[in-house]
């Protein structure tokens, strides 16, 4: 955060960090995660096809697939894959169900080291316990409103 | 077994289906990584921030045309999660009443939240501890 009252050398600091701090290549990340993020879906798409042609409707073809994706990115985790996936392509590798599951499952192994109820149990939703919580909360808002206010 | 008599895709639909997977998926992930570079948000905000815009997309009615048209590409990416579990106190707040609000979060995606703890245990136990 940069304070307000800052005396000239300190100005002068902050301009040099500024000018050395290696430039985000934006246009490479973007390029990154839309790649690997559509591959990921494109997957997806395979194996929710898969299920479709076995005779489930779309609607119902949603939770094996997201099943199977969560199951893909936890074998990557577990062979040490899926980090390297995440380091090149960013939020394409977070954000899609596979993201999900290796936050899960990397936590897991993580902290086994500190006990399988302290370490493995209660950290293993880490990063996940906040998007369920915050998906959950304003699902429960948006369900009121759509359902009971708006009808 | 299952209904067989459903039509079954052509390849050309599949073909075009795996194009809107990736074009749409692809676009979510890659908007996220914007807002990641942009901005002094973590990894976890993002990821909260979008499973959020997921859920009230969903409620305004815009997130089933997104499925409708990319399939996986929307279902895939958190923001699908956030449309699952939305979807899922919608459909059971109709049948049921209020307690639809709070039985309906897991509906769809309770598989996938059992699937992830049973993976997790399964690996961490399997795992050796990296020195």
């Amino acid at each position: 955060m940069p304070n307000k009252k800052l005396t000239e050398p300190q100005k002068e600091y902050q301009k040099l960090v500024k000018q050395k701090r290696p430039r985000v290549p934006v246009v490479r990340n973007f390029i990154a995660s839309f790649m690997v993020g559509g591959l990921i879906c494109v997957i997806g798409q395979i194996v929710m096809n898969y299920f479709m042609e076995g005779g489930f409707s779309q609607k119902e073809a949603i939770a094996p697939t997201l099943a199977s994706m969560i199951f893909i990115g936890a074998l990557l985790t577990g062979l040490r894959i899926y980090d390297e996936i995440g380091e090149f392509a960013g939020a394409g590798a977070a954000v899609p169900i596979t993201g999900f599951s290796n936050t899960v499952v990397s936590a897991a192994m993580d902290f086994k080291r500190e006990g399988f109820v302290l370490g493995m149990g209660s950290k293993m939703f880490l990063i996940a316990g906040p998007v369920l919580v915050f998906g959950i909360l304003t699902g429960f808002v948006v369900a009121i409103i759509k359902v009971f206010l708006v009808g | 077994m299952l209904m067989q008599f459903q039509l079954k895709p052509r390849r050309e639909e599949k073909i075009i289906s795996y194009i809107w997977a990736f074009l749409i998926g692809g676009l979510i992930c890659g908007l996220a990584q914007l807002v990641l570079d942009h901005t002094n948000l973590t990894p976890a905000h993002v990821l909260v921030g979008l499973t959020m815009l997921g859920a009230i997309l969903t409620g305004l009615g815009l997130y089933q045309p997104i499925v409708d048209l990319a399939g996986a590409g929307a279902v895939v990416p958190v923001s699908g999660f956030g449309n699952a579990i939305t979807t899922g106190m919608i459909n059971e707040a109709k049948r049921l009443g209020w307690i639809g609000l709070f039985t309906g979060a897991f509906e769809f995606t309770g598989l996938g939240v059992t699937a992830a703890i049973i993976f997790g245990f399964i690996f961490a136990v399997l795992s050796v501890p990296k020195d």
